[in-house]
């Protein structure tokens, strides 16, 4: 990949967006508190990737599929003018990883939504986040009928690292998503001065 | 006689080849005659850059360097700055599609990207204070 070069100098004065992934499990609720807080319905990108043909099982299969479409949902809030927060819902599939890579690049932080009924699902997201050392807050989608935990529960059942917040949330809920998001905010920023104060102890 | 397709009946088979359910009719990196990466400068946009109109852009007129999807793009970038993933969903084509043909707009002078901050001075405590602040006035 080409190194990223500022784009001349001034630049400070224009707009800046920040970025926000949400994580998770297939179905856990990932566009759901994305289209709740967002101030635009949620829209979506689509990204053509070339696929390498199956090697096996193509008797009859004179024309391969070589490309195939990977969709993310995103959404926005508009903090004031020149100040915007993205959200990106991360394609769920694992063998989308890569994609991964690319979102996750200058992210503020990630939310990681996890279902108590197969908190599983949310393993893969938590290590990624936690190798590459990018803040991220688990919000557990309490789903109506799922069986209630609590955030120690799910923080000890997910070993995760001291600190790491665990919100209970409402995925449908426009203030239980914001609420989310306020405590990711804040914990990145809190691991921001403690990397700061790392570097310079 | 072909029979409508009705809100009851299942549809006919091989339907799905028929107008918009047979997808798009232009291979998507038909629109950047092959291209798949941005031209000589090898910028790789990231999905939150901004892209605003140079306002010391010259008039374009029918150069027919442009496309009419270059010119989608510009006109999607006429009402308000945009990030590349609006531009995207915007105009309904795929990001990696657009990243290219945003390359031949900045090589052009038409269009600036703005990049998002790096990530290593990225939560300047201010403007997390603010963007708080902002969440909770939502």
């Amino acid at each position: 990949m080409a190194s990223e070069h500022s784009e001349g100098a001034g630049a400070d004065t224009t707009a800046l967006a920040l970025k926000i992934l949400v994580a998770g499990g297939f179905g856990v609720g990932k566009t759901t508190l994305v289209g709740a807080v967002s101030e635009i319905r949620p829209l979506r990108t689509e990204e053509q990737l070339s696929e390498i043909g199956e090697s096996v099982d193509d008797v009859a299969a004179v024309d391969q599929k070589t490309t195939t479409t990977v969709a993310m949902d995103f959404g926005r809030i508009t903090i004031r003018s020149g100040l915007s927060l993205y959200l990106f819902g991360t394609p769920g599939q694992d063998r989308f990883w890569f994609l991964w890579d690319e979102l996750s690049q200058g992210a503020l932080g990630a939310v990681v939504l996890a279902d108590t009924r197969r908190l599983e699902d949310c393993f893969p997201a938590v290590d990624y986040f936690e190798h590459r050392r990018i803040p991220f807050v688990v919000a557990v989608n309490c789903f109506a009928g799922a069986r209630a935990y609590g955030a120690q529960d799910v923080s000890r059942a997910l070993d995760l690292d001291r600190g790491t917040p665990v919100v209970l949330c409402d995925a449908r809920d426009r203030d239980s998503g914001k609420e989310v998001l306020i405590r990711l905010v804040e914990y990145a920023g809190r691991m921001h001065t403690a990397r700061l104060l790392d570097s310079v102890g | 006689m072909r029979k409508l397709r009705g809100d009851t009946e299942p549809p006919e088979p091989g339907a799905q080849w028929y107008d918009a359910e047979a997808g798009p009719l232009v291979r998507p990196y038909a629109m950047t005659g092959g291209r798949t990466s941005p031209g000589p400068s090898g910028v790789r946009f990231d999905l939150i850059a901004l892209v605003s109109l140079d306002t010391a852009a010259p008039e374009m007129g029918d150069d027919t360097a442009l496309g009419p999807e270059h010119r989608a793009l510009i006109e999607l970038c006429r009402t308000e700055t945009q990030s590349v993933a609006e531009l995207a969903a915007d105009a309904d084509l795929p990001v990696g599609v657009v990243r290219v043909l945003l390359g031949d707009l900045l090589e052009l002078g038409v269009v600036k990207v703005t990049r998002p901050v790096p990530p290593a001075q990225l939560p300047d405590e201010k403007i997390l204070r603010e963007v708080i602040d902002g969440l909770r006035a939502l």
